[in-house]
């Protein structure tokens, strides 16, 4: 079907719709001083930090660099080459990156509409969902292990039926892991996605739905692009999360090479036999992470240096 | 211009507060009353009763255990973790940490096959570890259950077909317990804690996998007398009878 009329696809200044209201619209603010002042006021505070920001803003910027500069000073960076060279690694590592991508996809289907829902809609017990959807955030990680178990598993409340009716069982297979990297990441997700649509300005949709768009055509091509680097920041947010997942894979989805086996739960079993080895891993795990980070941000959320 | 400097030392010395207090997981060196115990996951209840009557006959005295995999608890007592005594599932994890004096073995060990209460899978012997249809779960061979297995597999020729390889034993026999998984290898001493909701059964290749526990005093133990009247305690008559009602054999 194609669209039957055609409102605007993305915002532009000049096609504002609400720039004949009150003169409130984003594209119209106008600075209330000399730009000049202004400029040097901010750049003195740029300059400047008050100490007692400053202090403290050193001592956490240590505390979460420190870590990272003693893992790169004690990697064995001779072992680097034949570590990587182990299929047990490359294993590990792909199982990483395509469950990380695969919860994330699932994030993006599921939660892009939750967070719909939550930041367009007004239903009863909307707080009660909110609250529901943030609870992973905070729930320890193994304990979303366990609650999937008791769901999920073979004897689970939904799993016993899974496994009855279907023959499928999700436990202890790579399927198990995805679904508790997404349990754990999504709220990540919905967070982010709920915020940019918060944030944009609803009367682009409102203009949308006067010229006769659907909720879906607005919603596809009217709030998406207008919130699609928010919905770029929360998948970033979530995929790295996914990736970093340990407590509920281990729990939920056990830990067997190949099947289930990511590089978190490899870290950890390296350590207690090879601690160099686990070195190895995490340095692997932290230039991947950093890699894909830095090469979406400049590619979809625009630096923002 | 006047800056008052009250706040910036304030901000200062609550930071470096913070940090202190974020290391402050050891106890002091002089705490009399207290003994940190690192013993290996498949000594969880014995230990603990253990535990309770050392207090009880010591009064005053605060024991407080540290239950995992021994491998998992050999790397951390090697990284610094405060710990006074070690009781390991096997003599080589014990090798990897300093110890004060000779380690004295004090239990033993025999693997058994758990199965969910009722045996769901008709599980008879070692031989139906390796059917692929089943959901077997073995310990991660870093755990000394896991060593154990892979020598009793290897006695019976039989190549296990695992679904899942776990931290410690009490992991897999909780995938055990919660029916997630058909059979598992875990100690007797395991199926014996959990009676209620697995079974135990034996098979021949057992004896060829004997786990030899060793505890000892630690190089670094805050609290050696203390340290030492432990060890003696878990050695005693008395000690022994409690690892022995809990399954354990006599060294």
């Amino acid at each position: 079907m194609r669209r039957p009329r055609r409102p605007h696809s993305a915002p532009a200044a000049g096609t504002d719709p609400a720039a004949h209201d009150a003169g409130a619209g984003p594209a119209v603010r106008r600075d209330a001083g000399p730009a000049g002042a202004d400029a040097a006021v901010r750049r003195r505070v740029a300059e400047r930090g008050p100490l007692v920001l400053v202090l403290p803003a050193a001592v956490g910027l240590c505390f979460l660099v420190l870590p990272l500069v003693g893992l790169l000073a004690r990697t064995p960076w001779g072992r680097l080459p034949s570590q990587l060279a182990e299929p047990a690694v490359a294993e590990a590592l792909r199982l990483s990156l395509v469950c990380a991508t695969a919860a994330t996809a699932l994030c993006l289907l599921t939660g892009v509409p939750l967070a719909w829902l939550l930041a367009r809609t007004d239903f009863r017990g909307r707080r009660l969902v909110r609250a529901a959807v943030t609870v992973p955030l905070v729930l320890p990680p193994v304990v979303g292990g366990v609650a999937l178990l008791l769901v999920f598993g073979r004897r689970g409340l939904v799993g016993q039926y899974l496994d009855a009716w279907f023959g499928l069982s999700l436990p202890f297979t790579t399927t198990g892991v995805v679904l508790a990297e997404a349990f754990v990441a999504m709220p990540f997700l919905v967070i982010a996605v709920e915020g940019a649509l918060r944030g944009a300005d609803r009367r682009y949709e409102d203009a949308a739905a006067t010229l006769g768009a659907s909720r879906w055509l607005t919603f596809r091509r009217v709030t998406l692009p207008m919130i699609g680097p928010g919905v770029a920041a929360g998948t970033v947010l979530c995929w790295a999360r996914a990736l970093g997942e340990f407590g509920a894979t281990i729990t939920f989805a056990g830990n067997f090479p190949g099947e289930t086996r990511t590089m978190p739960l490899a870290v950890y079993l390296a350590l207690e036999t090879d601690p160099q080895a686990a070195t190895v891993l995490s340095v692997l795990l932290l230039a991947v992470s950093v890699l894909v980070l830095v090469s979406l941000r400049e590619r979809w959320i625009g630096g923002g240096t | 211009m006047f800056r008052p400097l009250a706040a910036p030392v304030a901000v200062v010395l609550a930071a470096v507060a913070v940090l202190a207090a974020a290391g402050c997981g050891n106890p002091p060196a002089d705490a009399g009353g207290r003994l940190t115990v690192f013993a290996a996951a498949s000594l969880t209840e014995s230990f603990t009763s253990l535990g309770e009557e050392f207090e009880a006959a010591n009064r005053g005295i605060r024991v407080t255990f540290n239950f995992g995999a021994s491998s998992a608890l050999a790397q951390q007592i090697d990284q610094g973790a405060p710990a006074d005594v070690f009781a390991s599932a096997n003599p080589a994890n014990l090798e990897r940490v300093a110890v004060a004096g000779e380690p004295r073995v004090f239990a033993r060990n025999v693997l058994q096959i758990a199965v969910p209460k009722g045996n769901p899978a008709g599980v008879t012997g070692l031989a139906d570890l390796g059917r692929p249809e089943l959901r077997i779960a073995l310990c991660a061979e870093q755990a000394p259950c896991g060593a154990a297995a892979l020598t009793a597999l290897r006695a019976a020729g039989v190549s296990a077909a695992p679904d899942t390889l776990e931290r410690d034993v009490k992991a897999a026999l909780t995938k055990v317990a919660l029916g997630e998984v058909d059979a598992a290898l875990v100690y007797r001493t395991d199926v014996k804690a959990a009676a209620g909701t697995v079974d135990g059964i034996d098979f021949p290749e057992a004896a060829q996998a004997v786990n030899d526990y060793p505890i000892a005093t630690l190089a670094d133990a805050g609290n050696a007398t203390l340290a030492a009247a432990f060890v003696d305690f878990v050695l005693s008559p008395a000690g022994q009878d409690t690892l022995a009602a809990a399954g354990f054999q006599r060294p």
